[in-house]
């Protein structure tokens, strides 16, 4: 096809002109509407969806505030320490970029866990998000790498103890364990070399794939359409020009609701950032204003709060835990062979790995058991669009005791999100260990929970009052 | 003439071949910056063995040195510390430092007291839960965080587990094994040398 550029009069307006010679060699106008003003957004959004644009905003904030401060920062086990305490106090404003920055991981993971609460009430996983889900699971592992790499570098003493706890857990894989803990560290304990290799990590190879990610996600999700309070599809019901009925354009319908959003985050962002930054110890731990001493171990070491569910699962698994996960496996194991529709050779399949978790669960220690639990723990939320098979995909129209059941699960995360920042205790382990079984039952107990009870109608059109 | 669903042989072997080549370079190359991750010369040359000398190290007292960064627990064990080994043995969960999993107790500390000469014992300062470093907890009887009738030794302020005079884990506690005794050789009666022992370096 022959290149054309379309005539404009001669007193057009510049801006045209420039478009008109930009279009037809680079789809910016084209982009611009797909993704923004001809993107049709279901008209019923409440304020949970104002979280995934506040990532998007965080995430900003997060790159140019991390862009300043690697001007000044140094990635050497000598200087580090000092050159945060010098961005802090003899930097024209350091102490404010500083603080930005790491309010800013903290707020980053306040977002997406609602942002991701949104997505487990409304059931936006479900077909045909899949995919949405899927990127979305990898921007939060590629966050909670992004967040541990950074905290290594103000090398600090929460920074190194951290650092040398989760590196070990990797010691903790049969066989090729210490070795491997040596390969991640680059040298016998955490040192030069991995503080080096973290600050590597930390601002360029995890950013690029995470900013790859989020553009996926993204592109993911306007190539479906976005999901709606009601769980409905809106494509379904579209106008002569197979525009859907209940749909709006994001702009500038909700570019001004996001704006609004945008404001009342930074009220609380910077209320924050110049009140109490260090948030009573929670988003800057106390012992981190001590730097690193390889010799002398803090102690209580707790990770920053957002891993501590993910920690308390670690914690929690002891050598009489053991027990009570052989039992556990066990009679999962006999559930899908009783209670599932499963083929016969599935069933098979998960009697043989199930045979093979009981039997690794005698033969390896808890410690290692500890790891593989506190990872799958992060994982299995990828298996969500397959573990649900409720007939309404939002919790408007779900029985009204799945609500409880949410309520549940919630309350267990939470619960072990405080207990990993406290140190153990007998009772403290206990209640984390019953919270353990919560959070997996949520998940592992889905397919079978998600599609009892009576369900309500689900509406044809969205519900909305217009005001 | 049509050659739209012909595929000359020859050309398709080459590319088969080319790719081939290609990704073994590709490995190749990934191998390579696999590799810078491993210790560098200078690491390993920072962890070369250490020599202490112990004359002024009296019983009942402990000396930290650092190996390969690590604190390294020299402890002169009074007859009333060694005596107590004996009442934590059913209480350890492994008393003879059979376990290999985290690491191989040398032969010359295969024995009740984990240690050369009966009363120095030498292991390195880290819990093998987690990586932290116990604190030492010499004083028998009770106190907090520990039970009633504490022989002495060692506590883990990270997730609290407890270690006797030996270095061996007590039973149920977050720690998988016992503390490593890493390789050592005396040479003379107070010189010590860590990370090397008659068969080499460790």
């Amino acid at each position: 096809m022959a290149f054309q550029e379309k005539k404009l009069p001669a007193d057009a307006p510049l801006a045209d002109k420039a478009l008109n010679w930009i279009d037809p060699r680079f789809p910016l106008s084209a982009t611009w509407k797909a993704h923004v003003s001809e993107y049709y957004a279901p008209k019923n959004f409440n304020f949970w969806y104002a979280f995934g644009s506040l990532a998007l905003l965080v995430l900003v904030i997060q790159i140019v505030t991390g862009i300043f401060l690697v001007m000044h920062y140094k990635p050497d086990a000598n200087l580090a320490f000092a050159s945060v305490e010098y961005i802090m106090r003899d930097v024209p404003w350091g102490w404010l970029v500083r603080y930005m920055h790491s309010t800013g991981a903290s707020a980053f993971f306040i977002v997406v866990y609602l942002h991701m609460l949104r997505g487990l009430l409304y059931g936006s996983y479900r077909k045909p998000r899949e995919l949405v889900w899927l990127f979305g699971v990898a921007i939060f592992l590629c966050l909670m790498g992004e967040a541990f790499f950074g905290y290594l570098l103000p090398w600090g003493q929460m920074s190194y103890w951290g650092a040398q706890v989760i590196v070990n857990l990797f010691g903790a894989i049969p066989f090729i364990g210490p070795d491997l803990s040596l390969w991640i560290r680059g040298d016998y304990v955490v040192s030069d070399a991995t503080l080096n290799r973290f600050f590597s990590f930390h601002v360029i190879a995890i950013p690029l794939i995470l900013i790859g990610l989020v553009v996926a996600h993204i592109v993911a999700l306007h190539e479906v359409g976005s999901n709606n309070p009601d769980g409905i599809e809106i494509k379904e019901k579209t106008d002569a020009k197979g525009i859907p009925l209940d749909g709006i354009p994001f702009h500038p319908y909700y570019t001004v609701h996001d704006v609004m959003a945008a404001a009342v985050f930074l009220i609380v962002f910077s209320a924050v950032v110049f009140f109490g930054p260090e948030m009573g110890g929670y988003f800057l731990e106390y012992n981190n204003f001590i730097p690193a001493d390889p010799l002398k171990t803090p102690p209580h070491i707790a990770p920053v709060w957002y891993f501590t569910p993910f920690y308390s699962i670690l914690r929690a698994t002891t050598s009489d835990f053991m027990y009570w996960l052989i039992a556990g496996v066990a009679a999962y194991v006999a559930l899908i062979f009783v209670r599932s529709k499963l083929r016969g050779t599935t069933k098979m399949v998960a009697g043989i790995i199930g045979l093979v978790v009981v039997v690794g669960m005698l033969v390896f220690d808890a410690k290692f058991w500890g790891v593989v639990l506190m990872g799958v723990s992060v994982m299995i939320l990828a298996l969500l669009p397959w573990l649900d098979s409720a007939p309404a995909k939002s919790i408007r129209y779900r029985p009204d005791w799945h609500k409880y059941i949410y309520l549940l699960f919630g309350i267990a995360f939470l619960v072990l999100g405080y207990l990993g920042t406290l140190p153990p205790t007998a009772g403290r382990t206990l209640v984390a260990q019953i919270c353990t079984f919560i959070y997996f039952g949520f998940f592992l107990l889905m397919p079978w929970w998600s599609r009892s009870g009576t369900f309500k109608p689900v509406p044809e059109r969205v519900t909305y009052h217009p005001h | 003439m049509s050659n739209e669903k012909q595929v000359d042989p020859g050309r398709r072997g080459l590319l088969v071949a080319t790719c081939a080549a290609g990704g073994v370079a590709g490995l190749a190359t990934a191998g390579a910056f696999v590799s810078t991750f491993q210790p560098s010369e200078r690491a390993k040359a920072a962890g070369a063995p250490v020599e202490v000398d112990i004359s002024d190290l009296a019983a009942g007292t402990m000396k930290t040195v650092e190996w390969r960064g690590k604190p390294v627990w020299i402890l002169k064990r009074t007859p009333e510390m060694l005596a107590s080994l004996k009442k934590t043995d059913g209480e350890v969960a492994d008393p003879d430092s059979d376990r290999t999993q985290f690491a191989v107790t040398p032969e010359y500390a295969h024995n009740e007291y984990r240690s050369i000469k009966p009363e120095i014992l030498v292991v390195v300062g880290i819990c093998s839960h987690l990586g932290c470093s116990p604190t030492s907890k010499f004083q028998p009887g009770a106190q907090p965080s520990l039970p009633d009738d504490w022989q002495g030794g060692f506590l883990c302020p990270c997730h609290g587990s407890t270690f006797d005079l030996a270095g061996r884990v007590f039973k149920n506690k977050p720690a998988p094994d016992n503390l490593e005794v890493p390789r050592y050789m005396f040479e003379g009666d107070n010189k010590l040398v860590i990370g090397k022992d008659e068969k080499g370096e460790a």
